[in-house]
C-alpha cells in the first residue's frame, strides 16, 4: 500500500517498542462481541492507473459535462483563469487544517482576511465571516441570526421568488429550532415580490424579509422599496444572492439597506462539479457582529510589531460555547473561499464589473434572439442579470430536442412553480459566445 | 504601515502586505472579450452600481506572486508532520486531484438531466454503498457538506424521528469529552444538552448513562474512540440503555480512522453517524474545508434521511421526489460531489485490507509515541490507545511551562503542533494523532523534537516563552485581536473613524 511507509521491520520493532507481541494485540480493550468479524466487504485496492481509468469511465459517461449547456438556476458556468486552480493545487494549501497555529498558517489568515474584505466590499455591508457551506444554508443561517437579534419576532417572510432550494434549506433548518413562523410571499408578473402583499403580511412580529437578488427567475428585485417596507414594521431586509457576479453590477444589498446579506461564490473560479462544493458568502453590519455564525479572521500583531493574522472572536464558537454557540460551523470552506479570493483579485475593480457587463450584455442579447420568432415570450418584465425565464407551448418537449441536439437549453421551472410549467430558464454568461448563442436559438426552434 | 513592507518585495524575503496594498489604479489581471454599451442601456440606471471602490487593480503576475508567496507561509500535511489530535491529517493522495477534476465530474451541472449523469450517479451509488459497508450502517445519505452538518443533519433526524413516534423529547446526553460541535449541532437542532461524566479512566460507563436515561432523552451522542483516543468498551450497553428507553445513539464518525476494519459502528449500537470525509477518506483539508459530512443511518431512520433520495430505476440512477418523511434539504444540489470523487478514488485505492491496515498501522503509530514520549510527558490516561494519545503539561508546570509552549516551540522544529487544550477534561492537554501515513524516521524525529523541548523546559524555559522564532511572525496577540476586531481592510477614503470595526 503506497500511502504507508512502514516495512515489516519498522512494525516489528514499533510492537517490540509498544510491548505488545502483534498488532491485534493493540485492540485488545475492544471487547470480543464488537470486534470486526471478517473483513470490509470491497474489492481489493487498485493502482493508481487502475483507479485513473475507472475514473475515467465514470466521468465519460456524464455527457452533459460536455453538451452546450445553459443550465444556471444556482449554479453557473464561467470561465476561471488558469491562476486560480494553479495557487489551489499549491498542497501547503489543500493540505491544510484550520489555522490552530497562526505563526505557521500566515497563508491562510491573510487569504481569508482579504476574503471578508473582498466579500463585504461586494455586500456593500462592514463585515463577512470566513465561511458558510453554501449560498441555501448560508440563507438558512441568517434566518437563525435574524431570531437571535429578535428574539420576540418569530416570523420570517421568504420570498417565493427566492431560490427553492434555499427555501427548502431554511425550512429544515427552522424546522424544531424555537417557536418560528414561515410565511411566502408570492411574485407577481414582473417576476418580483408582490409588494402589497409584502406590504400586508410584514408585522412588528417579523424579524426579517429574505429576497432573491437577483431572484430565482433571474429577476432583480427593487432591493429599496422592499426594505422601506420591512423597515416600516422594523424587520430586517436579508438578501441571497446565487449568482454573485450580479454583485459587480447591482446596486450592493447595503446600499439599499439590507442588514444581512449571503450568497453562493461558485461563479468565482469554482468548477461546477455537479453541485459542490461552493461557498457560502455572509456579511452584515459591524454592530452584529458578535450575533453572526461562522469563523472569522481579525488582524493581529506580534511582540515586535509585526502585522499578522489569526482567528478571532472565538467565544461565539462551539470549542468554546459549545451549546450556546452562533453556529456549529467549523469548517470555513477555506479552500474554495481561496479561490474566490483568486478569482476577485485577478478581475479587480474594473474587470468584474466589465465581465459583468459581458455577461448582461450576452443574456440580454440572448432574450432578443430567443423572443424573435415569437415561438417563446419572456415570463416575466422585471429587469434581468444574466438569467431569463421563458415561456412557451411544448416547452418540455424543446429542451428534450436540444439535448438530443447537444444542447441542455434550460432548467424547467414547472416541478418548482407548478403553474409555470410550460417556462424554463436559461442562463447565459462569457462563456457563450455568438456562435452557442445562435446554436441555443436553433436548438430551441426560436 | 505599509511603507516599510513594501521595500522587502523583491528576493527571497519572507513578507508580503495585502492585496490591496499591491494595487495601483489601471492595473488589471485579466483580459476579457469586449462588450458594447453601457449597462444602463439594459438595466434602470438606478438599479447599477459603480465599480466596488477598494477592490484591487493588480497584473495577473503579482497576483500569482502573491499567493504563491501566502502559501509558503503555510504548513500542510504535504510539507511536514502535521499530528493534529481530533482532526485526523493524513495524505491526500494527488491521483484524488487529478479524478476530481476530470472534466466529466468538474464541468457537470447539477441539474443536468439525469441521463446525462450517469457516470457520477454511479458513483455517488457506489460510494453509498461503500460507506455502509464500512460502518455496517443500512443507508447513507451524501448530502452534508461538513461533518459538523452532518452531525445537525443527523440530529435533524432524531427529531423526526420522535416527532412521528408521539414524544416530543427535549433533552440530548453528549460526554463532557464530546468534540464541540456535539452540544452546538444538538442545540441547533432544538435540543437542550445535558452532560454526561466520564469514569477515573476517562470512559463513560453503562451505568453513568442508564442513571442520566429519561423519557424525555432523545438520543446520546457519543465519540468512540473518544477525544482521549481510548476505545469506550462498554458501549453495546451504553446503546442498549439508551436503546431501553426509547431513546436514540448517535455516533460521532470524525475518530473513525480508528475503526475501519475493527469495529463497525452500525453493529454496536450506533443508529446514526456522520463519517468526515476530509479526514477518514483523504479529500483536503483547504485550511478549514470544504469537507464533506454523509451520514450513515439504521434502517428505522432511513425514511428521514434528507432528500432527494438517489434510486434506481430500471438500467439508470435518478434523483427520486423528495421522499414523504424527509427533514428536508440541508443544503443546495446533492453533495459536495468534488469531494465525494476524490474519497471514491482513495476508497478505490485501498480497497477493504487497505483501509483496514491504515487503522492498523495509525494505532500503532500513535502507540508508538505513546510509549516512546511517556518518559519525557505525562501521560492524560496510561492505557492502550486507538488512533490517538493525549499528554498532559503537568511535569513541566515545576519550570512554568505551559502546552501553549511546547507547541509553539515544535513550530521551531518544522513540526505543525498537535491539538492543545482539548478535551476539556484534561488540563493542559496535548493531543496527538500521528495517523498511517508518517514513517518511523519522522516519528522518532517528533520524538526527539519533544524530548528535546522537555529538556529546554528544565534549562531555558524562557526561550520556551518566546518560541516561536523560526516563523513569519512571533506569538501574536490574540486577546487584544478579539478586544478590538479589526476584520477587514478598508479603502483609505472609507476607513471608519479611529479604525475601529464596532463603530
Amino acid at each position: 500500500m503506497r500511502f504507508i511507509p512502514h516495512s515489516p521491520t519498522d512494525v516489528a520493532e514499533m510492537l517490540a517498542a509498544v510491548g505488545v507481541a502483534s498488532l491485534d494485540d493493540l485492540f485488545r480493550d475492544i471487547p470480543d462481541a464488537l470486534r470486526a468479524t471478517g473483513a470490509i466487504a470491497l474489492p481489493p485496492g487498485l493502482s493508481e492507473q487502475e483507479v485513473r481509468r475507472r475514473l475515467a469511465e465514470l466521468a465519460a459517461r456524464n455527457d452533459g459535462a460536455t453538451h452546450l449547456s445553459f443550465l444556471g438556476a444556482g449554479a453557473y458556468p464561467h470561465f476561471s483563469p488558469a491562476v486560480v486552480d494553479n495557487l489551489l493545487q499549491r498542497a501547503e494549501f489543500y493540505s491544510a487544517y484550520t489555522p490552530y497555529q497562526p505563526e505557521v498558517s500566515q497563508g491562510t489568515l491573510q487569504a481569508i482576511f482579504e476574503f471578508q474584505t473582498l466579500v463585504a466590499m461586494l455586500f456593500g455591508l462592514e463585515v463577512a465571516n470566513a465561511s458558510m457551506y453554501d449560498g441555501a444554508s448560508a440563507t438558512a443561517e441568517a434566518a437563525l441570526m435574524a431570531l437571535r437579534l429578535a428574539p420576540k419576532r418569530p416570523r420570517i417572510v421568504l420570498a417565493r421568488s427566492l431560490h427553492p432550494h434555499y427555501r427548502a434549506t431554511v425550512r429544515t433548518y427552522l424546522e424544531g429550532a424555537g417557536d418560528s413562523e414561515l410565511l411566502e410571499a408570492p411574485f407577481g408578473a414582473d417576476g418580483r415580490i408582490d409588494r402589497d402583499w409584502l406590504a400586508r403580511h410584514v408585522d412588528p412580529r417579523t424579524s426579517a424579509v429574505i429576497v432573491g437578488y437577483p431572484n430565482v427567475f433571474g429577476v432583480v428585485e427593487d432591493l429599496r422599496g422592499l426594505h422601506a417596507i420591512a423597515a416600516a414594521q422594523g424587520a430586517l431586509l436579508v438578501t441571497a444572492t446565487a449568482e454573485s457576479l450580479a454583485l459587480a453590477l447591482l446596486q450592493s444589498p447595503g446600499d439599499c439597506g439590507a442588514e444581512i446579506a449571503v450568497g453562493e461564490g461558485q461563479s468565482f473560479g469554482i468548477p461546477l462539479s455537479y453541485g459542490g462544493p461552493g461557498v457560502g458568502l455572509f456579511a452584515t453590519r459591524s454592530k452584529h457582529v458578535r450575533s453572526m455564525p461562522g469563523r472569522l479572521v481579525g488582524e493581529a500583531h506580534d511582540d515586535a510589531g509585526r502585522r499578522g493574522y489569526v482567528l478571532t472572536l472565538a467565544t461565539r464558537e462551539q470549542h468554546i460555547r459549545r451549546e450556546r454557540a452562533t453556529s456549529n460551523i467549523c469548517t470555513n470552506h477555506g479552500l474554495v473561499a481561496l479561490a474566490a479570493t483568486v478569482y476577485l483579485c485577478l478581475h479587480g475593480k474594473h474587470g468584474l464589473r466589465q465581465l459583468a457587463h459581458l455577461n448582461l450584455t450576452r443574456a440580454h442579447r440572448a432574450a432578443r434572439a430567443l423572443t424573435a420568432g415569437g415561438r417563446w415570450r419572456m415570463a416575466f418584465d422585471g429587469p434581468f442579470f444574466n438569467e431569463l425565464a421563458l415561456r412557451g407551448a411544448g416547452a418540455q418537449a424543446a429542451l428534450d430536442a436540444a439535448r438530443a441536439d447537444g444542447v441542455l437549453a434550460g432548467v424547467p421551472l414547472g416541478e418548482w412553480y407548478p403553474e409555470l410549467d410550460d417556462a424554463f430558464l436559461v442562463a447565459v454568461t462569457e462563456v457563450h459566445d455568438d456562435a452557442a448563442l445562435l446554436r441555443l436559438a436553433r436548438a430551441l426552434g426560436a | 504601515m505599509s511603507g516599510a513592507r513594501r521595500d522587502k518585495q523583491a528576493g527571497l524575503l519572507l513578507d508580503e502586505s495585502l492585496i490591496f496594498e499591491h494595487s495601483a489604479p489601471g492595473r488589471r489581471g485579466v483580459d476579457l472579450p469586449a462588450a458594447a454599451g453601457a449597462p444602463e442601456d439594459l438595466l434602470p440606471p438606478d438599479l447599477v452600481r459603480p465599480p466596488i471602490e477598494g477592490f484591487p487593480e493588480v497584473s495577473e503576475p503579482e497576483v500569482l506572486r502573491h499567493f504563491l508567496r501566502l502559501s509558503q507561509w503555510n504548513l500542510g500535511a504535504a510539507t511536514t508532520f502535521y499530528p493534529l489530535g481530533s482532526c485526523t491529517m493524513k495524505y491526500n493522495p494527488l491521483a484524488n486531484e487529478v479524478a476530481a477534476r476530470l472534466p466529466g465530474f468538474a464541468d457537470l451541472h447539477p441539474l443536468a438531466p439525469d441521463e446525462s449523469a450517469q457516470g457520477v450517479l454511479q458513483l455517488c451509488w457506489e460510494l453509498q454503498e461503500m460507506l455502509a459497508e464500512i460502518c455496517g450502517m443500512d443507508a447513507v445519505s451524501l448530502q452534508p457538506a461538513a461533518g459538523a452538518h452532518g452531525e445537525l443533519t443527523g440530529m435533524k433526524m432524531v427529531r423526526a424521528y420522535h416527532r412521528d413516534r408521539g414524544g416530543a423529547r427535549k433533552v440530548v446526553l453528549i460526554p463532557a469529552s464530546a468534540h464541540g460541535t456535539n452540544p452546538a449541532s444538538a442545540a441547533l437542532a432544538g435540543y437542550s444538552v445535558q452532560t454526561v461524566e466520564a469514569n477515573q479512566v476517562g470512559l463513560v460507563e453503562a451505568a453513568t448513562v442508564r442513571r442520566a436515561m429519561t423519557d424525555q432523552v432523545a438520543a446520546l451522542m457519543i465519540t468512540n474512540p473518544n477525544t482521549l483516543g481510548l476505545f469506550e468498551r462498554e458501549i453495546a450497553q451504553i446503546a442498549a440503555a439508551v436503546h431501553e428507553r426509547g431513546a436514540l445513539v448517535y455516533f460521532d464518525g470524525a475518530n473513525l480512522n480508528a475503526l475501519l476494519g475493527v469495529a463497525k459502528p452500525g453493529r454496536i449500537g450506533a443508529d446514526v453517524l456522520q463519517f468526515n470525509l476530509h479526514k477518514t477518506f483523504s479529500t483536503p483539508h483547504g485550511g478549514g474545508g470544504p469537507g464533506a459530512g454523509p451520514i450513515g443511518v439504521r434502517a428505522p431512520l432511513a425514511p428521514y434521511l434528507p432528500g432527494p433520495r438517489l434510486a434506481r430505476d430500471g438500467d439508470v440512477l435518478r434523483w427520486s421526489a423528495m421522499p414523504e418523511r424527509s427533514i428536508g434539504r440541508v443544503r443546495a444540489f446533492h453533495a459536495n460531489v468534488g469531494m465525494l470523487v476524490r474519497a471514491y478514488a482513495y476508497i478505490l485505492a485501498l480497497g477493504g485490507d487497505g483501509l483496514t491496515l491504515a487503522t492498523r498501522m495509525a494505532v500503532l503509530a500513535a502507540n508508538y509515541l505513546r510509549v516512546r514520549l511517556a518518559g519525557t510527558y505525562q501521560l492524560a490516561q496510561d492505557a492502550i490507545c486507538m488512533h490517538e494519545c493525549v499528554f498532559t503539561d503537568k511535569t513541566l508546570e515545576p519550570h512554568g511551562v505551559k502546552t501553549l509552549d511546547v507547541a509553539k516551540r515544535l513550530l521551531d522544529h518544522g513540526f505543525y503542533a498537535p491539538t492543545i487544550y482539548f478535551p476539556l477534561v484534561v488540563s493542559g492537554a496535548l493531543m496527538i494523532e500521528p495517523t498511517e501515513t508518517e514513517s518511523r524516521e519522522i516519528l522518532d524525529a517528533f520524538v526527539a523534537a519533544m524530548e528535546a523541548i522537555a529538556a529546554e523546559a528544565v534549562a531555558s524555559p524562557a526561550a520556551l516563552h518566546a518560541a516561536p522564532t523560526l516563523t513569519p511572525v512571533g506569538r501574536l496577540d490574540e486577546a487584544r485581536a478579539a478586544r478590538r476586531p479589526v476584520l477587514r481592510w478598508w479603502p483609505p477614503t472609507d476607513a471608519p473613524p479611529g479604525g475601529a470595526e464596532d463603530r
